[in-house]
């Protein structure tokens, strides 16, 4: 691997990366506009609507500009770290934003790990014991997990594990890391298992594939043990195509986070984007909307950065298109 | 975003041979909402909407089966009449993001050039946005509830689906056919849409299956969120938002919705992947 190849291609796909950004962030803008009516009437909310307040409103996100001239400053501002103010009590966004983090992340982890483990092993095991009960049993579970929204997995589980089984509590983050831990089981569960049947799907047939080649016959002959084989040459091989998905799983894993976190009463980004739109706190909602995005771009660039490591190929044609 | 691409990709295409007894039992399933959906409150005991202050939220009995919500309405009959907006929203969802995807697919896979590239890298734009953030948000400060639902969810499907009919589309381009075709001085519009797109047809076909259910998830998620349909609306997915915080005096107003929501979607995946078989093999 070539040093400089690699440092062109991080330039050229954070070269891709900013105008992505800056078409998000315009829409992210737009949303003010999009909202029915005036748009300081959306601004205002529930707060009086006498003149100064309406003066401070319009002087506060320059809507006596025209539109792209309000977007350059807004942008700015954004630049500089300041998201705006929330309507709905007046806090900094940007503060807002930081005080909910750590749950989504936290829950965000527990599940990124569930489902890699998890949901690799039973990938590798239904494509080595292919066609038995257990395999169709995984294609099954793959059906299944489609086809289950993870806001209804989450009640399914609360209802199983809370309130039937009683093992769990069915709200809450928990306080302290042990007491967090047993608050997020469930939550983080439920948001594994909406990803995970894609997980399995995909290192099952990556794995199918690369059985069937000569260089597992010769690691066979050369009196290899299968468990040598298995791990050390079939399963990186067969990780390549798990790696391409991670950006699905990553926009999978953020997306059913939302309605994990309302499903479980969790004080994370999710309900704050959610508890925002369900008040059209405008500001709030293009906060949080755009750490979202950007986190969105970021980790697709990371994991092209991790792709172009692993497949070189990929470097080349992506840099000569 | 090329990455990205494949992946989405394959994620669409699985190769399932379900067993023919559960086709038939996911088509069943499937025509008993339809009938749900048509001719529900024929089939429901009850109004949706009769409320009983008095009753509030009581756990199945003989006179509800499933119990009733906070409001003392029969949840039985609110879980019959939700399979109306449960079909409804998602057959359009599918329909419309397929009829714009196939133009949109023909015409890109076809022409190729620069309509092509545009077209493309609009819909790589489109997939790089977690779909699902961008209708919670866009619902929800629009405002208008189930048909701005609708619309969002048409919109944010027909990328996807426009890069599964193109790919369909270039492998035609280079059958002998069209080369025929051209000879005999067919136009393009003729070419497209007598010659090719008969020819893709059954991939979009089996693809709609596969959207409704889809579709059928993230309506019924934009409701649960109570952003969909208007409140009070005998929905599945705003049945479990409204019947949140009687998870323990009637565990029934959720569970039934929630069954139903997998169910349907379940039976939709499984023809969907049945017909996707049979017509592309």
């Amino acid at each position: 691997m070539n040093g400089a190849d690699l440092a062109r291609f991080i330039l050229w796909r954070l070269a891709v990366a900013v105008p992505l950004l800056l078409i998000i962030s315009f829409g992210v803008f737009a949303l003010v506009h999009l909202a029915p009516g005036d748009p300081v009437r959306a601004l205002l909310g529930t707060r009086p609507s006498d003149p100064e307040t309406l003066a401070t409103l319009r002087a506060r996100y320059h809507l006596n500009d025209p539109f792209i001239v309000q977007y350059g400053k807004w942008l700015w501002q954004v630049l500089q770290g300041d998201l705006g103010r929330s309507i709905n009590g007046n806090r900094r966004v940007l503060s807002a934003i930081i005080e909910r983090a750590s749950v989504t992340v936290v829950l965000g982890a527990i599940s990124t790990v569930i489902v890699l483990v998890v949901g690799i092993l039973l990938g590798v095991v239904a494509a080595l014991r292919r066609g038995s009960r257990l395999d169709r049993a995984m294609v099954m579970f793959g059906v299944l997990g489609i086809s289950s929204p993870a806001f209804v997995t989450g009640i399914l589980l609360l209802y199983v594990f809370g309130v039937v089984l009683g093992w769990f509590p069915t709200f809450g983050p928990g306080r302290g890391f042990v007491d967090r831990l047993w608050h997020l089981t469930l939550p983080a569960v439920a948001l594994a298992l909406s990803v995970m049947a894609i997980v399995v799907k995909i290192t099952r047939a990556a794995m199918i594939e690369e059985m069937d080649k000569d260089y597992v016959v010769f690691a066979r002959a050369r009196g290899i043990t299968p468990a040598r084989i298995t791990f050390a040459y079939l399963l990186r091989n067969a990780l390549v195509p798990v790696v391409t998905a991670a950006g699905i799983i990553v926009i999978g894993l953020l997306a059913s986070g939302i309605y994990v976190e309302v499903t479980f009463a969790l004080p994370g980004l999710g309900s704050l984007i959610v508890d925002a739109v369900q008040k059209r706190d405008i500001p709030l909602i293009q906060g949080t909307t755009l750490v979202f995005a950007c986190f969105v771009v970021l980790v697709n660039l990371i994991i092209d950065v991790i792709y172009a490591l692993i497949d070189p190929r990929i470097r080349f044609t992506s840099v000569a298109s | 975003m090329n990455v990205q691409g494949k992946a989405v990709h394959a994620e669409r295409i699985r190769h399932v041979a379900a067993a023919p007894g559960l086709v038939i039992a996911a088509m069943f399933v499937i025509v008993v909402v339809a009938i749900c959906a048509i001719f529900g409150s024929g089939i429901a005991p009850d109004s949706p909407f009769t409320q009983r202050l008095a009753v509030g939220d009581q756990p199945p009995s003989a006179e509800f089966l499933a119990g009733t919500d906070l409001l003392g309405r029969d949840v039985l009959s609110r879980t019959i009449h939700g399979a109306w907006t449960a079909l409804v929203g998602p057959i359009v969802i599918a329909a419309g993001a397929f009829t714009i995807a196939t133009l949109l697919g023909l015409v890109s896979g076809y022409l190729g050039g620069m309509v092509d590239t545009i077209i493309m890298r609009w819909v790589d734009f489109m997939i790089a946005l977690p779909a699902p953030l961008v209708a919670i948000v866009v619902v929800g400060v629009v405002g208008g509830g189930y048909w701005t639902a609708v619309l969002v969810l048409i919109i944010l499907f027909t990328a996807p689906d426009t890069r599964i009919v193109r790919g369909a589309v270039l492998e035609q381009r280079p059958l002998p056919y069209i080369d025929a075709a051209r000879v005999l001085g067919v136009s393009k519009t003729r070419i497209l849409f007598v010659h090719v797109l008969p020819n893709v047809l059954p991939i979009v076909l089996a693809y709609v299956l596969l959207d409704f259910a889809f579709a059928l998830i993230n309506l019924a998620g934009l409701s649960f969120l109570g952003l969909g349909v208007e409140p009070g609306t005998p929905d599945w997915g705003r049945m479990l938002f409204e019947n949140r915080t009687i998870l323990f005096s009637n565990p029934a107003a959720l569970l039934l919705p929630a069954a139903m929501i997998i169910l349907t979607a379940v039976s939709m995946n499984l023809i969907g992947d049945w017909l996707f078989e049979r017509l592309t093999r």
